[in-house]
């Protein structure tokens, strides 16, 4: 589904990404952590183009991201996103946050569109918020609210780059259940996050970064029992200790 | 002292006959009204156009749009008035310039009063339009980018909705300030309420009143547009957005 | 095709070096006046004595509604004939410059003070209290600690409002006191070469605006990595 194969990037003369290459298969998740700094959030904005890279190929699906000739609008309407501070718009309502994109990018008619919506609405709990704005929401309904506006676009994987980072403690458990059913009907994910819980539970396997290389690309398993690099292993001290 | 008030003046006919001082202070106050708004328009239009573009990922229209407003801001109002005025006409094609040169010197001077307003004023609202779309958190692009959306896209359905409707408050000054600015149209004849408050001290010798009456005229104006965009700012408010209160 | 003749302006420079004398000594008095009037009203308009506040919000108000070139007619043409009547000051004595000056200071005074009132409103509140927690009075504080915090916050604003007065000071036009505007017109209007001589004082307020008001973005940036 999403292949990576020796993605580098720069900005001026600091190196952020060096020779990453991986892949994700479909109905795999992937979740990829490391230290503040490591590259991982610029990885995983590689992969719909939100972030241009210099060398290597990454290909979603067959088609090539980095290839000036790809319809970038077109493939990032297939690959959902979900981001740290979720980034609804304000100045609509919740069922237009998740029609909007429907109704100009796919060209569905107003009436689909909002049956899809209120149905995934429906699917992460907040029908009853449909006419609110996102200001009036909780960060975690919020979240969750994003989350379904990447559905709606009926993606075929789905990318979360820190979706529960901004949150209050209390709230990051709601998204984090959404995720996860998600995880279990199949959706290939790749999610970028520090919730080891998380990855312990949903994952398939686990990405460590450290200064922009792919330190560590395992089996959740072998990466939690038995973490190759020194690196990792402090990570995961750190992490899991306390 | 000897100053006698007579406030029953604007009643008297006019010096010309034809009208009442009062119908000199209203036309010259529809004056004002008329040319401030319909620059006001043209200021908008060409403001947002340009503002866009100043934030656009283009160096060549972002160059040209920063151009445009380094131009109109460092160069006083008179003189950019005189320069379309009495510059323009001179610099364009002979046929153009001497239709200009023969048409009514109302339609001459209410024509470059309006390009002259309208062209200072859009710079300064592409200024505002230009900090409201920095201010708009970054990741709001990459997520309408993310979605699917163009760039075009992007501006048009998330950036601007937004843009504009932080800019309002400070659309508000902009808007107070056509109508201040447009005084200075006096300058080449144009018988706005400045002018006709300068024809009143001259014609009646009541220099008190006629002042007394175009100031309070100009602050009239000022309290309408400002409960006029209260209300405008109050219907665009995004419900619960932190910074839109 | 219009065809330009710039041979008035060498032997006009003279003449408008002096205008711009006027031009400069008009902006550079309201300025400073301006920012002093304008501490004193900011301060008044913050004050918890109700009649000063208002004093100053309705002075400000007032000025802020009005077009400058209305407050220029009234200083050019009402003011000193109100002087003449009231403290018998010789009658068609030329007042233009003096005018020019009060009226631009008064004016500028009501902008400077928001942008003074700005300033001191930006200083978060806890500098006010653990100034007093030390022991330091109201006054001292303001002096001490609030002012010089926020001065240097405003010091960009206050040197746009500068640029944008001495633009401004062309309006003394409608008095015809040759300021170098005034004057550009005039050696224009005399040799029937209006159109040069606009340009080139359009040109000339051009590159002293622009290269101050790039010398004030610097200054800005600075101030940001500071």
């Amino acid at each position: 589904m999403i292949s990576m194969n020796k993605v580098s990037k720069h900005y001026g003369a600091f190196q952020v990404l060096t020779d990453c290459t991986t892949h994700v298969n479909k109905g795999e998740v992937v979740v990829v952590c490391g230290p503040s700094g490591s590259g991982k959030s610029t990885l995983i904005k590689c992969v719909n183009g939100l972030e241009p890279f210099q060398g290597g190929q990454i290909t979603v699906n067959g088609v090539s991201v980095g290839d000036p000739k790809t319809n970038l609008s077109k493939l990032r309407a297939q690959v959902g996103m979900v981001f740290q501070n979720f980034e609804l718009f304000p100045h609509m309502t919740i069922i237009e946050n998740l029609t909007v994109a429907q109704i100009k990018v796919l060209g569905r008619d107003q009436h689909e569109a909002e049956a899809k919506g209120m149905q995934l609405l429906d699917r992460v709990g907040l029908k009853v918020q449909a006419l609110k704005y996102p200001g009036q929401l909780s960060g975690g309904q919020q979240q969750r609210v994003a989350i379904a506006r990447a559905l709606a676009m009926d993606p075929i994987c789905m990318l979360f780059d820190e979706p529960t980072s901004a949150l209050d403690p209390e709230m990051i458990n709601e998204v984090l259940d959404v995720m996860t059913e998600l995880a279990q009907e199949g959706m290939t994910m790749m999610c970028v996050t520090h919730e080891m819980g998380f990855a312990k539970r949903v994952a398939h396997r686990v990405i460590f970064m450290d200064v922009g290389h792919i330190v560590e690309d395992d089996s959740k398993e072998a990466f939690f029992a038995n973490p190759r690099s020194e690196r990792a292993q402090q990570f995961l001290a750190k992490i899991l200790h306390h | 002292m000897g100053y006698h008030w007579n406030w029953g003046v604007f009643l008297q006919p006019s010096a010309t006959g034809d009208d009442t001082y009062l119908g000199w202070m209203l036309y010259g106050f529809k004056m004002t009204i008329g040319l401030s708004l319909s620059a006001w328009i043209m200021a908008l239009i060409l403001g947002a156009v340009i503002g866009v573009l100043r934030t656009v990922p283009n160096k060549v229209l972002s160059g040209f749009a920063m151009g445009y407003v380094e131009l109109f801001r460092n160069i006083p109002l008179l003189v950019q008035l005189f320069l379309w005025y009495f510059v323009l006409p001179e610099l364009l094609p002979p046929s153009l310039g001497n239709a200009f040169k023969q048409s009514n010197p109302i339609v001459q001077q209410f024509l470059a009063s309006m390009l002259c307003l309208g062209l200072f004023t859009s710079a300064r609202v592409a200024e505002q339009v230009r900090s409201g779309i920095n201010s708009l958190p970054p990741g709001q692009k990459n997520a309408s980018l993310a979605i699917g959306f163009t760039l075009s896209q992007t501006y048009r359905y998330v950036m601007l909705p937004m843009a504009f409707r932080l800019v309002v408050p400070p659309l508000t000054s902009e808007f107070l300030n056509i109508f201040k600015n447009s005084a200075v149209c006096s300058t080449i004849g144009l018988l706005e309420l400045a002018a006709q408050g300068r024809q009143l001290v001259d014609y009646t010798a009541q220099p008190y009143e006629s002042f007394i009456a175009v100031t309070v005229a100009y602050m009239l104006i000022n309290v309408v547009v400002m409960f006029g965009m209260r209300w405008v700012e109050a219907h665009v408010r995004v419900p619960g957005y932190i910074g839109g209160k | 095709m219009y065809e330009f003749d710039w041979s008035s302006i060498p032997g006009a420079l003279p003449y408008m070096a002096q205008g711009m004398k006027i031009s400069l000594e008009i902006t550079v008095t309201a300025v400073l006046v301006g920012i002093v009037w304008g501490t004193v009203l900011a301060m008044m308009r913050l004050s918890s004595i109700t009649p000063l506040s208002w004093f100053a919000a309705a002075y400000v108000n007032f000025f802020r509604a009005i077009p400058l070139v209305m407050v220029l007619l009234w200083f050019f043409l009402i003011i000193p004939h109100l002087l003449e009547t009231l403290f018998g000051f010789p009658r068609g004595s030329d007042m233009r410059l003096g005018s020019a000056i009060a009226g631009f200071s008064l004016f500028e005074a009501a902008y400077y003070s928001e942008i003074i009132r700005a300033g001191i409103q930006s200083v978060p509140k806890g500098q006010m209290a653990a100034s007093n927690a030390l022991g330091m009075s109201y006054g001292q504080s303001m002096r001490l600690v609030v002012l010089p915090q926020a001065f240097r916050n405003m010091v960009p604003l206050l040197l746009t409002q500068g640029i944008i007065l001495f633009q401004d000071t062309s309006l003394v036009y409608v008095s015809a006191l040759a300021d170098f505007f005034g004057a550009a017109y005039k050696v224009g209007d005399r040799d029937g070469r209006l159109v040069e001589m606009l340009l080139f004082a359009g040109a000339v307020y051009f590159v002293i605006c622009f290269a101050f008001s790039q010398l004030v973005r610097y200054y800005q940036k600075k101030l940001k990595t500071a």
